[in-house]
């Protein structure tokens, strides 16, 4: 009798870990049926429960779309509007948490026990936590919000009946371009760094410590244990997971639908290609179809490759930006940016007698919910990827690390921009619709035509990592937190976030989902407080 | 004629896979030469394991099992996957490289009419690719 090792075995005992002694079997509540060649392994009752939920709320949607879409509406403006301060300041926590656990000696806990390795090296790890949750976000946002807020906070205070009706943040900068130039980069990165990397870091460290550590099934329902002990695996699990499915696949399908409009507003810019509806469900189908071909492939040979071609992508445009731009100039940038941010952190962060509501309400509040929203698929997927890291290697990377390069980012993308408008006059960028404001920055540059297309398949190829992860994670649940479920299934899910968003494209409702899945960034940051306590419980039972 | 005889094992299913470890334990025997079971593991909680490690001991048990049932020499060697639905038939072909097994017994199921059409039976993709001879039991 002998257990051969080498380099591909499994590694013997990854180390002490204290596993939780639940009477649950994973995947004892799983149906396995078989349809044809397919073999199915889905949890009952979430796999039919979401499935069936999202198709009635698509049917609702379009059948009713006039009195149902202002009702999702106003759930999502009374939520970001009355509860800004809940969303602040559970914002605050996540941070302060992460903070925390990098200084204390709770940080020395390795996910995934004593003993085990790394899964990925630093280039793929982040790669895919940066494609899956904020690529896209960065492509869109890094011309358009760091000029929205500089344009607003130029514009100071504006006052009607004691209520100010202006967006700018704080206290704005009135007439004071390097002032408000300040404001307004250290407002965007406020918006990109620290707090979103936290709610992501938060889901992901509760999650992979909760699977690795302790032997749960890698599902949302898992960080409850602590808390409602074995009715985790009823109806409340149920519940949780259901609202993770309906928030991750709401949340990709609309972004979806408006990535086309979107892509197809790119390819009308650079190509003529004229917006259309049949243009846009071609390039959802694109999508659909790389992001199937990636989820066959799995999780190394498809999404992290197309992970890793992506970030190259991203970066080789950036080092262009930079260099094209003001080189100097912005690099010193990136350097007063930091200490921007550093000075407004704490104001922009609080979460009472906010004078600038419409800022704190319309912009940060609306931010955090929609990370949150975001936060089970993305800390999911950071928890698949993350085995073998300790608590303060994982946190320095996913929250550190990131959120100095989406500092970087902005700087140089929003930088120039603001720079092309003031010094050259290019005041197109700041009246060009969203998604156009990247395109025409890039005109104000050399070599145009190329840095377009890279521009526009950056675009699409985000989408193709956020869809093919998001359909990893969704199967993940509802398999019941089985990572080795039937290959069909993860086909079903990418299929029919494809087919959601061409419905919704289609038949309108895309805006009302979206405040739908936006909406659901309420629950979540009840279930991330939960998971903040969850953790320390978890991490102070662990041998360090 | 066989110098090492290589079984792929699924823990979580093992009432079906009789038939292919009696053949197994029968050939050892015949040709004096030691089988060796290969099963792949998921790095996240799985049905029949908590970890890798707890994965890789149930599977050095069933081996031994095996070997006092049957009375062959036995051994066991697990493989973990970062995605194990879709490399599995990779990590088989490798273990039976690594392992330098020169015959790979696998229980597999009776395809269906539609099988024809979409194939989904990890026996015939291991014998499609492998180098060592493949023995599908049904």
């Amino acid at each position: 009798m002998s257990t051969d090792a080498d380099t591909d075995a499994v590694p013997s005992p990854d180390g002490t870990s204290d596993l939780i002694k639940t009477e649950y079997q994973l995947g004892q509540d799983n149906l396995t049926p078989k349809i044809g060649p397919f073999g199915l392994d889905i949890h009952n009752p979430v796999f039919l429960v979401s499935g069936l939920t999202i198709f009635a709320f698509v049917i609702v949607t379009l059948a009713f779309q006039s009195s149902v879409g202002p009702i999702f509406d106003a759930i999502r403006v009374w939520l970001t509007s009355n509860l800004d301060w809940f969303f602040l300041s559970a914002a605050n926590i996540f941070v302060i948490l992460c903070l925390v656990l990098i200084v204390t000696p709770l940080g020395s806990v390795r996910l995934g026990g004593r003993d085990a390795k790394p899964d990925y090296g630093y280039i793929g790890w982040f790669s895919m936590l940066f494609a899956a949750g904020m690529g896209i976000g960065l492509m869109f946002f890094g011309v358009s919000e760091p000029i929205s807020h500089y344009t607003s906070a130029v514009g100071g205070v504006t006052l009607e009946d004691g209520v100010r009706t202006d967006w700018a943040p704080l206290g704005g900068a009135l007439e004071d371009p390097e002032a408000a130039r300040k404001l307004g980069m250290a407002a965007t990165i406020f918006h990109w760094g620290l707090h979103p990397w936290a709610i992501y870091a938060i889901v992901a460290l509760a999650l992979a410590l909760f699977s690795y550590n302790k032997g749960l099934p890698l599902t949302m329902r898992s960080i409850f244990y602590p808390i409602f002990g074995e009715r985790v695996w009823g109806w409340p699990g149920h519940v949780i997971d259901t609202l993770a499915v309906f928030a991750t696949l709401f949340g990709l399908a609309t972004s979806l639908g408006y990535g086309a409009q979107q892509a197809n507003a790119g390819l009308d810019f650079v190509f003529g290609i004229s917006m259309s509806g049949n243009t846009q469900v071609i390039l959802i189908i694109a999508i659909t179809a790389v992001a199937l071909y990636s989820v066959m492939r799995g999780l190394d040979g498809g999404v992290k490759v197309l992970s890793e071609i992506n970030m190259g992508l991203a970066a080789l445009l950036l080092v262009f930006v930079l260099l094209a731009g003001q080189t100097v100039a912005i690099l010193t940038d990136f350097v007063s940016n930091l200490g921007a941010y550093a000075e407004s952190i704490i104001p922009l962060s609080m979460p009472f007698q906010r004078e600038d509501a419409n800022f704190s309400q319309g912009w940060t509040a609306f931010y955090w919910a929609w990370w949150i929203s975001w936060s089970p698929f993305v800390g999911m997927f950071i928890a698949r990827v993350s085995r073998g890291r300790t608590v303060r290697e994982f946190v320095i990377c996913v929250l550190l690390i990131p959120s100095i390069v989406s500092v970087l980012w902005m700087t140089v993308f929003g930088g120039v921009a603001i720079d092309l408008i003031n010094k050259a006059g290019m005041t197109q960028i700041a009246d060009a619709d969203l998604p156009l404001k990247l395109f025409e920055m890039l005109k104000g540059l050399p070599l145009t035509e190329i840095t377009s297309v890279v521009g526009i398949v950056l675009v699409i190829v985000f989408f193709v990592t956020s869809s093919d992860s998001g359909s990893l994670v969704i199967d993940t649940i509802t398999a019941g937190g089985k990572t080795n479920a039937p290959v069909s299934q993860r086909v079903f899910w990418c299929t029919f976030e494809g087919l959601v968003a061409i419905a919704l494209l289609l038949g309108g409702g895309l805006g009302a989902l979206q405040a739908m899945a936006v909406s659901t960034g309420f629950p979540f940051t009840i279930v991330l407080l939960l998971a903040c306590f969850a953790i320390v419980k978890g991490l102070m039972s662990e041998p360090r | 004629m066989y110098n090492r005889i290589m079984v792929p094992v699924d823990l979580g299913h093992t009432p079906g896979l009789e038939k292919a470890l009696a053949t197994a334990a029968n050939l050892a025997k015949t040709f004096n030469c030691p089988v060796c079971y290969v099963g792949v593991t998921t790095e996240t909680p799985s049905s029949e394991a908590h970890n890798p490690a707890e994965f890789a001991s149930k599977l050095d048990s069933f081996a031994k099992d095996q070997a006092a049932k049957y009375g062959h020499e036995a051994m066991a060697k697990s493989y973990v996957g970062h995605d194990v639905s879709i490399e599995l038939n990779q990590l088989i072909l490798k273990a039976a490289v690594e392992l330098g097994a020169d015959l790979i017994i696998m229980a597999s199921h009776v395809p269906t009419f539609l099988e024809h059409i979409w194939p989904a039976s990890h026996g015939g993709n291991i014998a499609s690719h492998a180098s060592a001879s493949v023995f599908v039991v049904r």
